[in-house]
């Protein structure tokens, strides 16, 4: 039975069998995620490089002062999530291009995810930290 | 793949990619340095020990401009994602840019470091 035949036989109709799916199963929502990411990433740049100048040269306990005001903290959060995000969905691209056998890619694709949640997490936990002056 | 005239587009996609797993292999970095941060001052000392070095300045500075670069040219794809800039000289126009524009920026941040007193 050809796909032409399904498509007369189901009841659904092309637009809803189609919806939602795409080459990655999840339809458009990478693509879009990725690019909401990558402009609050960019709006972002020049506060978080601004922050980064600001602790160049200090010891612990400036870095740990400047990191943990709220305006500070707010910004590098934003920035962590953005980006452990953003670099999630780009390195699942790459995988999915270049990882041609199944299992190695599934294997692959859950580490990626680890990674990106272990980096996130502890830069988040940091952030946290210096924050609540712990 | 041979039968394709190397662009400068297509360099530049490949470089795209490139830049964007070294940033994120880099995030580690960044993730050591926030914990330091909020682990102590011995932890942190080993973190400036080691940024500090001439090995870890080449790094961070491989770093930025990864980022630079990596933040122009996905412009340049937003841009074309917007449906503009596909005309030849366009595209020429826009990768240049990015090119140029991200190697000038890093120049650009790493001078202002040095001169508000980073260099220490």
């Amino acid at each position: 039975m050809s796909a032409a035949d399904t498509a007369k036989r189901s009841m659904r109709t092309p637009l809803g069998r189609v919806r939602n799916l795409g080459a990655a199963h999840s339809g458009t929502s990478d693509f879009w995620r990725q690019r909401l990411t990558a402009v609050a990433m960019t709006l972002l740049m020049i506060p978080v490089l601004v922050i980064i100048m600001m602790l160049l040269g200090r010891n612990q306990a400036g870095a740990k002062q400047i990191l943990g005001s709220l305006p500070v903290a707010i910004i590098m959060l934003l920035f962590i999530i953005a980006s452990a995000w953003h670099m999630k969905i780009g390195m699942q691209v790459v995988i999915e291009d270049y990882v041609h056998n199944e299992k190695l890619k599934l294997v692959s694709i859950m580490l990626n995810n680890f990674f990106a949640a272990a980096v996130a997490l502890a830069s988040i936990y940091a952030i946290l930290q210096l924050s609540s002056g712990v | 793949m041979q039968v394709y005239r190397w662009t400068l587009t297509m360099a530049l996609s490949i470089v795209h990619r490139a830049t964007g797993i070294a940033l994120y292999a880099g995030t580690l970095l960044l993730a050591w340095w926030l914990v330091a941060a909020a682990s102590g001052p011995a932890a942190y000392g080993h973190v400036q020990a080691f940024t500090g070095s001439i090995i870890g300045r080449l790094i961070v500075f491989g770093y930025t401009w990864a980022l630079m670069h990596h933040m122009l040219s996905g412009i340049r794809h937003f841009v074309w994602d917007l449906g503009y800039g596909f005309k030849a000289n366009e595209r020429e126009a826009l990768t240049w840019g990015a090119l140029i524009g991200g190697i000038a920026l890093t120049v650009l941040i790493w001078i202002i470091a040095y001169a508000t007193g980073g260099g220490r």
